[in-house]
């Protein structure tokens, strides 16, 4: 059948199950945008194309499915780059969309043109410039087999605007087979029953989840295991969700901000079964010390994640769900008897961390912004979705609301980048429509993509924003004052807007908390209004996130409270 | 642990941008290429990449890996030890007067080199063999006067099964 470019990737699309686009037009896409007007996929105007790629990664994490996001060439395609990084640093299944300038105008500094393939080869799982419009619907089927296959990730297709105005014969592709693409999904039995032997045997062990428990939808067969198996779980921050916050094994995560009891488990463990994770050097600290007494197993789809950071004793290439299901029924009912009488005294050793070094903070005047985690967690029952911007709103949001469902934490672990909770929770709330959706975040890093509140607004997204607002870039401030003798160099946010006006100018509504007796009204009144909230939570300026492993320090060197 | 010197070769898809690719992979990752070495094989959509690097044992180890990640990196294998045949192609070109010509010449002839170019005053010399023999012949050549020289770094085969 003759069909338009525009129509050719339309009807992939469709294929592909895309019912929502998040996107911005331009020149380049015009024709797209044309023939997207006629078809039933939503489409999300974002403010910034930054805004478009998160908002499809928000979307990936809270559905499942592959998000998706349409710009134009040029500034817009350079502008999604932030966000095609994120993906790729947390392994987000996104397909992206852009425009280039005509085939015969390629290579000639024509208007908008930007070589965005080469820009984005190293922070993309793969990526395609689409010459030919016979090329075009086979190239999209690629891009969304590659984006959720194996190690999911990010992948841009690049699409000239005469590819997508021309007209070509459409051949419906078939099943996608690369022969240089082969992601191991099974993994090898004969490692895996010696790591059932060595889950039997271990005195001491520990199961440290990551975000391909999470991605691989793994995260019913680790709960199932770790609690037959008596295994005290952390996670990574990327993890969260992959074991329940509140079952009594869970230590807490694990890291430069993790919990006392997890941080010290990695010390004294016999066994650690780190199952989806990379070992990243905010986890390990000193990588020399990093559970230097146990035997490593590492289970993950990626080859090259295993042995790049830390020396493992069994390294298991596989799908994550499938080797924790397979684990879960190769250790033997049998072998576990009297495990409870094994296990107790590790456990007691953990039940006493726990007890010793909780997660503390203390009280006063001002707002503490742990209290305000609290009872956001406490008037959500633990329920909402929550996204974060990236530094201390993070990490006081990943250590007191207690994640116990997956896909409940979506923040940009990888990366680290600011401005990444705002548009992920527009894409969180498209994709889970019944559920209170919140933003953490601070009040630097809400100012980085602030425009998408308008997104909100317009789409009638009920997306709650909780701003603890310190008046500082505070986890840079906090290593200020640790470690550069309270030299608080360009740290000040002096000059924030009023964001309750801020909120209300944009058509949403704006809140304040000052006190702590304000806290719980003001949330009680936010999370009731069924509109875009944006909470001004004034907080303690100068609070500090602890525990804390300084940079480049063993996990079980904590500076606490 | 000491950096060696390790060869791979690789089949890869014969598509624009895939040697961007690789080479984009070692720089992004701190790797780094001695030489590189490419060219379609005798099914036109293949390439073959010869790549030498020095890295530890763990390096090589981890570069292998990310390549093998590489969506358009077919197959990747090591080409080091007796299990393969490795050649490297060398034109030197060497200044040479009339009264040197005759020894220089005996000198290409024992390394089984050959005469690409020649003038009053140069010789344009070409050598094969493996690195280190065509390592040893420059060096010969080296008090002559090298005024350019060109090296394609190893390329190589596994041997078949005897």
């Amino acid at each position: 059948m003759e069909m338009t470019g525009a129509q050719i990737l339309m009807t992939m699309l469709k294929q592909e199950g895309v019912d929502t686009l998040f996107g911005f037009p331009g020149g380049a896409v015009i024709d797209i945008y044309d023939e997207l007007a006629r078809t039933d996929i939503r489409h999300i105007l974002v403010r910034h194309e930054q805004g478009a790629v998160h908002a499809a990664d928000g979307y990936a994490r809270a559905s499942g499915k592959v998000g998706v996001c349409l710009v134009t060439s040029g500034p817009g395609a350079t502008n999604t780059v932030t966000g095609i990084a994120s993906a790729h640093a947390d392994s987000i299944p996104v397909v992206i969309l852009t425009g280039q300038v005509p085939t015969h105008l390629i290579g000639n500094d024509a208007f908008q043109e930007v070589d965005i393939v080469g820009i984005t080869r190293p922070c993309t799982k793969h990526n395609y410039l689409v010459k030919s419009i016979a090329d075009l619907a086979r190239t999209v089927k690629e891009a969304f087999f590659l984006a959720r296959s194996g190690r999911p990730g990010p992948v841009l297709v690049d699409i000239p605007k005469n590819v997508a105005s021309g007209r070509g014969l459409y051949e419906p592709p078939g099943e996608v087979s690369l022969r240089s693409y082969n992601p191991t999904y099974q993994p090898h039995r004969k490692q895996l029953s010696e790591v059932a032997r060595l889950i039997e045997e271990a005195r001491q062990p520990v199961i440290f989840a990551g975000g391909g428990v999470l991605r691989s939808g793994g995260a019913a067969a680790l709960t199932r295991l770790a609690r037959r198996t008596l295994i005290p779980v952390t996670t990574s921050l990327m993890g969260l969700g992959a074991f329940p916050g509140s079952d009594p094994l869970f230590l807490g995560m694990i890291g430069m901000h993790g919990t006392y009891a997890a941080n010290m488990s990695t010390g004294d463990c016999d066994l650690m079964l780190a199952v989806g994770v990379r070992f990243d050097d905010r986890v390990t600290g000193k990588t020399d010390l990093f559970a230097s007494q146990a035997k490593i197993v590492h289970i993950d789809i990626d080859p090259t994640s295993i042995r790049k950071n830390v020396q493992v004793g069994i390294p298991v290439v596989g799908d994550c769900r499938i080797s924790l299901e397979l684990l879960d029924e190769m250790v033997a009912d049998a072998r576990l008897a009297g495990l409870a009488d094994r296990r107790a005294p590790w456990l007691a050793r953990i039940a006493d961390w726990k007890r010793s070094q909780p997660l503390a903070y203390q009280n006063g005047n001002a707002i503490k912004p742990q209290y305000v985690i609290e009872q956001v967690h406490a008037l959500t029952r633990g329920e909402a979705v929550i996204t974060t911007e990236v530094g201390q709103n993070q990490m006081w949001a990943a250590q007191y609301y207690r994640f116990d469902h997956p896909d409940h934490f979506i923040t940009s672990g990888g990366l680290g980048t600011m401005g990444f909770g705002l548009p992920a929770a527009i894409g969180a709330q498209i994709a889970c429509p019944g559920k209170t959706v919140i933003d953490i975040a601070g009040d630097g890093s809400i100012q980085m993509n602030i425009q998408e509140l308008a997104t909100a607004v317009q789409y009638e997204l009920p997306v709650k924003i909780v701003i603890l607002n310190n008046g500082y870039l505070g986890m840079v401030r906090q290593w200020q004052e640790l470690f550069f003798g309270k030299r608080y160099s360009a740290t000040r946010m002096d000059h924030a807007p009023d964001f309750v006006k801020l909120a209300e100018a944009y058509g949403a509504v704006g809140l304040r908390a000052s006190r702590p007796a304000d806290v719980v009204p003001v949330l009680r009144e936010g999370l009731a209004v069924r509109r875009p909230v944006m909470m001004d939570f004034v907080v303690e300026a100068e609070e500090g996130v602890y525990p804390m492993v300084p940079s480049g320090s063993p996990l079980t060197e904590m500076l606490l409270v | 642990m000491n950096a060696e010197k390790h060869v791979m070769t690789m089949l890869v898809d014969n598509e624009p941008g895939v040697v961007s690719r690789i080479a984009g992979l070692f720089s992004g990752k701190g790797f780094n290429i001695e030489s590189i070495c490419g060219s379609p094989t005798n099914d036109p959509r293949v390439s073959r990449i010869t790549i030498a690097t020095q890295a530890n044992p763990p390096v090589v180890e981890q570069i292998e890996k990310q390549l093998r990640k590489l969506v358009n990196v077919i197959k990747l294998r090591s080409l080091n030890g007796p299990s393969c045949v490795r050649r490297e192609l060398a034109l030197a070109c060497i200044t040479v007067k009339p009264e040197q010509r005759a020894e220089v010449l005996r000198i290409v002839d024992l390394a089984q080199g050959k005469i690409a170019d020649a003038g009053l005053s140069h010789l344009i010399i070409e050598l094969s063999g493996e690195q280190e023999e065509v390592q040893t012949v420059l060096n010969l050549l080296k008090p002559y006067g090298i005024k350019k020289l060109a090296r394609t770094g190893p390329i190589g085969l596994i041997r078949e099964p005897k």
